[in-house]
């Protein structure tokens, strides 16, 4: 039985330079600074470590056990984030190491043929690929003000890779899903430590299963899944949070009325109508709330870090990432001068309407001082960030303007 | 998940408290009956991650969450215990 790995590396300061994958710690990790925004609570930005997990190179340490690791700000520099960098997210510390030989896909319920699975049987239905955001419902919980209890992520909680699988609709045809049916219940092979814990089990709106874009995913970035980001199969659900991505796949349920378990009918949850989301899970909607589905419109400025000093007399390079639920990335504003003026920044190459979308803008600073810089991202259906959060009582869907000072010197 | 699987995994939980070393709460009346239920299910970071910004209240809502919805096998009598020390080394600055 493997659970977590112990052999964790920890970059002390001047610390070693090799992972556990015998990967070097890129240039900015050495010496293990970790600069982490004023806002998080002060007992977050304390308790957070650059450490690595087995197969990984050092990430933010949240919390140990389960482990929750976040990827660092600089890794956003590339549209697609490696695969030893991507976040790691667990709710609960029973995470099994599972073999590829031996791992199982269960595809029951409401079926007309109930399928069980192999890798190799998986991978015999038309396999796809396509550029996603996997972003944790959470990110950036770690910011809100006032604070609220939970993982305190600042702005790692999320990657964007390739993924490469089968579509989850060839699945459910061949299993044939019976007239009725309304949810996919979804589980994974991690569990909790207590047989009282409620086990991390999701279900999913069957015609959100059946779209031609949600996948059985066993590669990630051309490399078979790492272990922390659920091999040997995960779901892959573009534009919703990373809630919905079950890890180490193990069984689909296909089911007749609203599943009411924990992770479903108290976790994850919004406040209905506060967020402007077109696809909403209406089997599991009351009248006060509602599963959080689509991702929110985000960008995050990568060009430069806070504080950080740029001498007068160069072009400052503004760049960073964009994304939505897949809408599409209409629009990066930028502002040098703290919000008072505007200019659109230029989009880079376009991988996909849910993949992280570069953008960049090159300006001379005039003069030396203080520089306030901001972007704010718009998709194709008119959707845009806020400059005041919009409160919910887990620290959902963070979407204010990202803003970065800098010094001209 | 079977039942021996469940026992072995509250005994490694205990051994692995070894490797989560590197945190240390901060010194306090009941910090051990803390450790003692809180490492059973996670890592004691949890703690220090949600600090300091929780009256005892919130601190409270947390524990209950843990006990009634969670299922942490945690003594009643424990329950004030682990506030007291949650408020008075984790709480919001009064």
């Amino acid at each position: 039985m493997g659970i977590n790995r112990r052999d964790f590396l920890r970059v002390g300061s001047g610390g070693l330079l090799l992972a556990g994958g015998g990967l070097l710690v890129p240039a900015w990790a050495k010496g293990a600074q970790l600069l982490q925004p004023a806002a998080l609570p002060d007992g977050a930005r304390e308790s957070a470590l650059l450490e690595a997990l087995p197969g990984k190179v050092p990430l933010i340490k949240r919390s140990y056990r389960p482990p929750n690791y976040e990827t660092p700000p600089e890794y956003f520099r590339e549209v697609f984030t490696p695969n030893k960098a991507f976040f790691v997210r667990y709710h609960l510390a029973n995470i099994p190491e599972v073999e590829a030989r031996s791992w199982q896909l269960r595809i029951g319920g409401e079926v007309e043929s109930p399928l069980v699975l192999t890798l190799d049987e998986l991978r015999r239905f038309e396999t796809v690929e396509l550029a996603a955001v996997c972003q944790c419902s959470g990110n950036r919980r770690g910011l809100f003000q006032p604070h609220v209890p939970g993982v305190e992520w600042s702005y790692g909680a999320m990657g964007n890779a390739r993924w490469r699988g089968v579509r989850l609709r060839d699945v459910l045809n061949k299993a044939g899903v019976k007239k009725g049916a309304l949810e996919l219940v979804l589980d994974g092979a991690d569990g909790p430590v207590l047989e009282k814990t409620p086990d991390f089990v999701k279900s999913l709106p069957l015609w959100k299963g059946l779209d031609e874009n949600t996948l059985i995913a066993f590669e990630m970035n051309g490399e078979p899944l790492p272990h922390w980001n659920g091999f040997p199969a995960r779901l892959i659900v573009p534009g919703w949070t990373a809630t919905y991505w079950v890890k180490h796949l193990s069984s689909i349920n296909v089911v007749s009325a609203p599943f009411d378990g924990f992770w479903m009918k108290s976790a994850y949850r919004v406040p209905v109508g506060k967020f402007p989301v077109v696809e909403r899970f209406l089997s599991q909607e009351t009248a006060a709330n509602t599963p959080i589905t689509e991702m929110v419109v985000n960008s995050l400025i990568t060009s430069v870090r806070e504080g950080e000093r740029l001498p007068l007399g160069k072009p400052l390079e503004l760049a960073g990432i964009a994304w939505d639920a897949g809408y599409g990335i209409r629009q990066v504003e930028v502002s040098t001068d703290g919000g008072q003026s505007w200019r659109n920044a230029e989009l880079g190459t376009d991988h996909g309407r849910f993949s992280f979308r570069p953008w960049h803008y090159r300006f001379q600073p005039r003069h030396k001082g203080r520089y306030t810089l901001l972007a704010k991202a718009t998709n194709r259906i008119g959707q845009t960030q806020t400059f005041e959060l919009i409160a919910n009582p887990a620290g959902y869907h963070h979407n204010l303007v990202h803003q970065v000072a800098v010094d001209i010197v | 998940m079977n039942k021996t699987l469940c026992a072995l995994l509250v005994c490694w939980s205990a051994l692995a408290l070894a490797d989560e070393s590197a945190v240390k709460l901060r010194p306090g009346n009941n910090q051990d009956v803390v450790a003692r239920n809180c490492a059973v299910c996670h890592s004691l970071d949890y703690i220090q991650m949600n600090s300091r910004f929780l009256d005892r209240k919130g601190w409270e809502a947390t524990v209950t969450k843990m006990v009634k919805v969670m299922g942490a096998p945690i003594k009643e009598e424990d329950v004030p215990l682990i506030l007291d020390y949650l408020d008075q080394q984790y709480g919001k600055p009064k």
